[in-house]
């Protein structure tokens, strides 16, 4: 599906992309990790066709540059920083729905799923939504459609519990027609979502390896604590995660999509001496 | 193609119109309309100039003054800054073909920047037709050529800087000086040369014409002044070469082609190398 051979990217002298090599196929979701100047967004950018480089690359035997409308037709992306765009919402939806051939109303309802209510929020400049609000929207548009490419920069980190939840069932829900590649400084931020990691540095591609154990991105786990005694600050965070209280609010019980239960449980170490049971399985 | 133009010049357009920069340069065009009447302008006689054409005059030097240096900085600044700021690495990953983006980004830019400065002189047609004044149809059709063609002209080289330039900062220096040098040739520099003597004044007026803001200058002076008078000598050379309704037609097309050339050249680099 996605073919780059020797792909090298030079910037005034300094080599950013160092002869990659790679080939992905449908149904791979792929971890694109490395620090600050591995050259991961150059290699997206050089795979959406916005920078000119040596080498080749071929999404579906078609070259991106050459080929634009018909590979970005295929092609779902999802930026690292929002771009401050000023237009309203509407506009945004309608123009990006316009030029991917979708329904505006397919991407309002991926919106929705996430959490962000389109129709409050139509005419209101994209630019000053908050951090969560433009994330679930570019998420929107790039699911909202046909995508059999999905390239996210990081796309769950502004993301609340329960969007994060929706999102990887949404993820589950193209799993197997799409190809994804997630960007990502850090492997555990993404681990869960995908099955194959490919690791860069200095621009060139470290490691390039499957993920053993990855978890079904539509799965959920159900989850069970109970307290010795109420506190105010981890009620607060169990209810972030939407987790519902007996009376007493000691026993809590909730539901955990499993793409995201390191970072619950990351959540639930941090007040474990109030715990007096805890326990996470499978429904 | 024609749909991905079709929405990138909308956008372009709805973008314009809700920026700073649109509403101080229709603020400033229309402004100028309407302080021209105020200081009832068109009861004053300049050249044997009354009424609206007298106004006209004085609205199109002025036009001439504001304009170029305005479409220039708000063009390289939007374009350049867009794409400083991560919005063309969003845009353009959506399925939109290059040429559909360029071309429509100067369609769109171009309404918006010519339709102010064209109200405003209707504007001021409607209200000299309400104040009963005649009305130059034949000066006011031809200054309208002339505006479109100078939005044109500065427009293509503002997207060529736009192109060219990697940073905002410095789309923004060069277009500025584009704009100073064109505006040193107008005059100062010509003049000395020619002073010094060094190179015919046929030259230093051929170079002077290849400068668009003295294109413009001499055909808004031809419509009052059509044996070009106050710019002495050099009329006679200007005259020879082009005849009074040449010159007339050169004014319009010079200008056009100059910036559809710096469009093209600027979309062969656009098209050619790194987008962001």
């Amino acid at each position: 599906m996605i073919r780059l051979e020797n792909v090298t990217k030079t910037f005034r002298g300094a080599r950013v992309l160092d002869g990659i090599s790679l080939e992905i196929g449908l149904g791979e979701r792929i971890a694109l990790i490395g620090s600050n100047g591995a050259g991961k967004t150059t290699l997206i950018r050089c795979l959406l066709g916005e920078y000119v480089h040596d080498g080749l690359i071929t999404i579906d035997g078609l070259d991106p540059r050459r080929e634009r409308a018909r590979v970005l037709g295929q092609i779902g992306f999802v930026p690292q920083l929002p771009p401050p765009l000023r237009m309203p919402v509407g506009r945004l939806i309608d123009f990006a729905a316009s030029l991917c051939g979708t329904a505006p109303g397919r991407i309002e309802d991926i919106a929705e799923r996430l959490g962000l209510h389109v129709d409050a929020i139509r005419s209101r400049p994209f630019v000053r939504l908050s951090g969560g609000m433009k994330q679930k929207l570019l998420i929107a548009l790039a699911l909202g459609r046909d995508a059999r490419l999905l390239f996210m920069d990081e796309p769950a980190a502004n993301l609340d519990p329960e969007a994060r939840k929706i999102f990887f069932e949404l993820l589950a829900g193209h799993a197997d027609h799409a190809a994804m590649l997630i960007s990502s400084h850090r492997l555990d931020e993404v681990a869960s979502l995908v099955n194959r990691v490919v690791e860069m540095d200095m621009g060139r591609v470290v490691l390039d390896d499957a993920l053993a154990g990855s978890v079904e991105l539509g799965s959920v786990l159900a989850c069970r604590i109970v307290l010795k005694h109420f506190e105010p600050a981890f009620a607060k965070t169990l209810d972030g995660w939407r987790f519902a209280a007996d009376a007493e609010r000691l026993v809590w019980r909730g539901a955990v999509a499993a793409p995201d239960r390191l970072r619950f449980l990351g959540a639930v170490a941090r007040y474990a001496g109030l715990l007096s049971h805890f326990s996470l399985g499978e429904h | 193609m024609m749909k991905q133009l079709f929405l990138t010049a909308r956008l372009d357009i709805a973008e314009s119109l809700r920026a700073r920069w649109f509403l101080i340069y229709t603020l400033v065009f229309g402004g100028i309309i309407v302080l021209l009447f105020v200081f009832g302008l068109t009861e004053s006689r300049v050249l044997g100039f009354i009424g609206l054409s007298r106004l006209l005059v004085t609205y199109i030097q002025l036009t001439m003054a504001i304009l170029p240096i305005f479409v220039l900085i708000t063009t390289v600044r939007s374009v350049a800054g867009d794409r400083e700021a991560g919005v063309f690495e969003y845009l353009l990953a959506l399925p939109v073909p290059l040429g559909a983006w360029f071309w429509g980004k100067i369609i769109g830019r171009y309404a918006v920047i010519f339709a102010p400065v064209v109200l405003a002189m209707g504007g001021a047609v409607l209200w000299g037709q309400f104040d009963g004044i005649e009305i130059p149809w034949a000066m006011f059709g031809y200054y309208t050529a002339l505006i479109a063609v100078m939005a044109l002209c500065f427009l293509g080289i503002g997207m060529l800087l736009s192109s060219v330039a990697r940073s905002t900062d410095m789309a923004q220096g060069a277009a500025f000086l584009v704009w100073l040098a064109l505006l040193l040739f107008l005059d100062l520099i010509l003049l000395g040369v020619m002073i010094q003597g060094r190179i015919d004044p046929e030259l230093a007026v051929a170079i002077a014409l290849l400068n668009p803001l003295q294109v413009f200058r001499t055909a808004a002076l031809a419509m009052f002044d059509p044996q070009l008078i106050v710019l002495g000598p050099a009329a006679y050379v200007i005259l020879d070469i082009f005849g009074e309704a040449g010159f007339r037609v050169f004014a319009i097309a010079y200008p056009a082609a100059l910036g559809i050339g710096s469009a093209l050249l600027g979309y062969h680099f656009f098209r050619r190398g790194d987008l962001l």
